[in-house]
Formats: structure tokens, C-alpha cells, sequence
């Protein structure tokens, strides 16, 4: 059972890594390139806490294959924000207090990346669905709800 | 003791960049040797679960490009290729605007994380009796044209399940296709799914409704049943004591109740049998009904 050679783009820059068949996206992401953003819930793609960008979707990273990121773009939370300066995501989940114990945020901002790429101006309705798939067991969601919907009054939720 | 795995078993790797490519590597596979994949969302979880023997091979069908496509033109119908994703089937315009009952059971399946990288082809080889596509491409009268190394056959969906997690799919065979003829005219749908939370959950019931009335009377009518059989199922006799009848509350409830009979739930620890063959009736009844106003 040989292993890959893959390249792809992570985070905006250019990677390569060799990857065993059977090793997962998450896995490769956290123990290979150190990326701990991501996290292993359920490792079964129920709660969503590992959910990264891959072709500007959402996929749940612990369902995908290391060997299917070649010539992928992928983006991790870790590529969000500009050094010490945080996405207009992040600074709202911080502002709103849209997180408790954090080990959902990495993935419920992911997908709040998306729904606001797409839907720059959601309604509560549809916030719900953009993150239907991200479980969160501490706030009830309220909070998050609220910070992406101030996210999107920024303006700049989906860049 | 349950041993609870988090890693993958260890298997090869292979993903062929044309159908003749994968059809010539599956010649001669016999009990899963080579197991092969699209979005994965399925076979990936069951690996690590030990739910299935690992496979010398895992075959990824992504390179097959040719194979991603959703088409609709009048004459054809719709074709959907096995490597579309849920999200691509459920956002097709014509979908939408056509076979409504089809965009609503993709688009209650799990979450948009899944949706992007599972296909409507998967969800039926997986053979779930819950499969949430199912009940509406029952309705739709959908056949499968499957391909292996020995040459291509359509099969009926309604013959393409022998039971919980089984289909009649050889193992050197693949679902390339599913062919749906065109929505029969004034044919309206909705699909409807009972379960406790109303995303990432499996359906307790799914109910798919397809009517066509003319002057008041039903023309045709189909009626797909999900999660309350070994298989989705058709409700035939609750399809028959409708058709040619004028549209009334009470046919529609003898269909209901014809439905409920015809079902054949089991008890586990989701809902009882009894409860889902109630809510069969009750979701038949409101399936027709939504139909009849889309």
C-alpha cells in the first residue's frame, strides 16, 4: 500500500505532503500540519466540528480522504484571519460571545463563511440552515446567531 | 466490551480517470475486494465504524468527471449522473421548478456539509430503508442504468432494493445513471419527512406524493414510502383507490389508510412501529394534500 504524493493549496499557500490511503483530510491537517483548528467530534460527519472549505464548500474533513485534497484549495480557520487581525467573523464570535467552550467555533465559522458568501444578508432562518450541520452543545445557538448575523452587517462576512 | 474505532482500516487506493478505466479494474471483483466511492459520506464513516470489511481497495469514483452532470430537456427527462452531489440535484433549476418532491427529499438529507460531498446515486446504492431521495424517485418512476465489464442493464428502482443496506448491484457493477421521465403534465409533488429535529436526522417516515389532477379528478398519483419497510416502497393500493376518483377528503383518507396497512415498520430505538404506521397515515394524507397545492 504505497503512499501519495499530493499538492495542494492550504490556506492560500502552496503544500505538498506524502499521505498513507487510509489517513483522513482531519487527520493530515492536525497531526502532519499541525492545523489543530479543525476538530474530531464525532469522526462519522453528525457534529461538523471539523468542517474546513474545500473548493469553496464546506465538506466535513474527517469524511474526506488525505489523498483527495490533491490539487485542491483548501481553507482552514487558521487561514482566516490577517495575522493579529481577525476575520469580520471571528471579531463578531468575539464581540457576541458566539462561543463557550470554543471546540465547535473553528467549524461553525467555516460554515458562516460560506452562508454569508452566498447569502451576504441572511435571514435568522436561513443562518439556521447554513449551520444546521454544526453542533454546539453550550450556548443553544443563541449566541451564535447573533454573531453571524453581525458579521453580516459588516459587510465582509463572506471575504 | 464495544470498542469504539476512530481511524480508518488500512486499504489501497486507486481512482481511474474514465468509466472504461474503472470497469476494466472491477472485472472479476468478488466480495468487496474492491470497494468503491463517491462522496464518501457514507462508505467513509462504516469503515471506521467496522460496519463493513475493509476492502483490499477503496475505489474513488471522482476522476470519473464525466459521470457529474444533472440534465433535463423534455424529451429525455432528467438524467442524473452518479457523481452528482446532493446539493447539485437540489439546486437544479429544473429540479426545482419540476420535480419539487425530488428537491425537497435531497435537500432534507443531513447537512449542507454532507450534501456537498454525498450523491443522490449513493444515497440508493447505500439502500437505507430512511434513504431521503428514495420515496420521491419512486414516485418519479425512476430506472437506474447500471454498467459492469459484462454490459449495461436499466433496472427499476422498484427492483433495485432486496432489503436493509442490499440491492441487486453486482460487485462489478456501477450505478452510472438514473433516468426520470418527465413530470406527467399538471404532475405536482412534496416530500415529507418525519423526524424529531428538523436537520441531521434520519426519517422516522418520509412520505413522497406525486399527483396529477385534471377537472378535479386524479389522473395519476404515486406514492412513495421511506423508513416504514425492509425497503422504500411504493403504496400501490393507496395509489389505485385514487385514481379516476374526484379529489375529496374522504378518498384521500382511504388512501391514508390503505397506505398505513400496506407498510411494514419495525420497533427500534428511534419510534415504534405502531407510531410510524400511524404517521404513515397521517403524512400520506398531508402529502397528497401538499401536492395538490404546489
Amino acid at each position: 500500500m504505497e503512499m501519495r504524493a499530493i499538492k495542494f493549496t492550504l490556506n492560500g499557500k502552496p503544500c505538498e505532503a506524502v499521505v498513507k490511503p487510509w489517513r483522513t483530510l482531519l487527520e493530515m491537517l492536525r497531526e502532519d500540519l499541525y492545523l489543530t483548528g479543525p476538530k474530531e467530534g464525532c469522526g462519522e460527519g453528525e457534529c461538523g466540528s471539523c468542517t474546513v472549505i474545500m473548493g469553496g464548500k464546506t465538506v466535513n474533513s474527517c469524511l474526506v480522504l488525505a489523498v483527495e485534497a490533491d490539487n485542491q484549495e483548501i481553507l482552514t480557520i487558521e487561514g482566516l484571519s490577517d495575522g493579529e487581525h481577525l476575520h469580520p467573523i471571528q471579531a463578531a464570535f468575539v464581540n457576541k460571545s458566539g462561543m463557550q467552550c470554543g471546540f465547535c467555533t473553528p467549524g461553525m465559522i467555516m460554515s458562516a463563511k460560506v452562508l454569508l458568501e452566498k447569502t451576504p444578508r441572511p435571514s435568522e432562518a436561513e443562518i439556521k440552515e447554513g449551520i444546521a450541520g454544526n453542533f454546539c452543545r453550550c450556548t443553544g445557538y443563541t449566541k451564535i446567531i447573533e454573531s453571524i448575523q453581525a458579521a453580516s452587517e459588516t459587510g465582509k462576512g463572506g471575504k | 466490551m464495544v470498542t469504539f474505532y476512530r481511524r480508518l482500516p488500512r486499504f489501497d487506493y486507486v481512482k481511474p480517470e474514465s468509466l472504461s478505466e474503472a470497469l476494466g479494474l472491477l472485472k472479476g471483483n468478488k466480495n468487496g475486494g474492491i470497494r468503491v466511492y463517491a462522496g464518501g459520506t457514507d462508505v467513509i464513516p462504516r469503515l471506521k465504524a467496522r460496519l463493513l470489511p475493509a476492502p483490499e481497495v477503496l475505489m474513488d469514483l471522482k476522476g470519473l468527471t464525466e459521470l457529474n452532470y444533472v440534465e433535463y430537456d423534455k424529451k429525455q427527462g432528467l438524467r442524473i449522473g452518479a457523481l452528482a452531489a446532493i446539493s447539485s440535484v437540489e439546486s437544479h433549476g429544473a429540479v426545482q421548478a419540476r420535480f419539487a418532491v425530488l428537491s425537497q427529499g435531497s435537500h432534507s438529507i443531513a447537512s449542507t456539509q454532507v450534501r456537498n460531498r454525498g450523491t443522490v446515486v449513493g444515497n440508493i446504492c447505500s439502500a437505507v430503508p430512511s434513504a431521503d431521495a428514495v420515496p420521491a424517485l419512486l414516485c418519479l418512476g425512476a430506472t437506474l442504468l447500471c454498467v459492469s465489464p459484462r454490459g449495461e442493464r436499466i433496472i427499476d428502482i422498484e427492483d433495485f432494493f432486496a432489503g436493509p443496506r442490499k440491492t441487486i448491484l453486482a460487485d462489478d457493477e456501477l450505478l452510472k445513471e438514473i433516468r426520470i421521465p418527465d413530470m406527467p403534465k399538471g404532475g405536482r409533488g412534496a416530500y415529507i419527512k418525519l423526524s424529531t429535529r428538523s436537520r441531521m436526522e434520519l426519517a422516522l417516515v418520509g412520505v413522497g406524493a406525486v399527483v396529477a389532477v385534471t377537472d378535479g379528478v386524479f389522473r395519476d398519483v404515486r406514492i412513495g414510502l421511506g423508513a416504514v419497510a425492509p425497503t422504500p416502497m411504493r403504496a400501490s393500493r393507496a395509489e389505485e383507490v385514487l385514481r379516476g376518483e374526484k379529489v375529496g377528503e374522504q378518498v384521500i383518507a382511504e388512501a391514508g389508510r390503505l397506505a398505513a396497512a400496506a407498510s411494514l415498520p419495525i420497533d427500534d430505538h428511534r419510534a415504534s412501529a405502531e407510531y410510524r404506521r400511524l404517521m404513515v397515515e397521517v403524512l400520506v394524507k398531508r402529502a397528497i394534500g401538499q401536492a395538490l397545492k404546489a
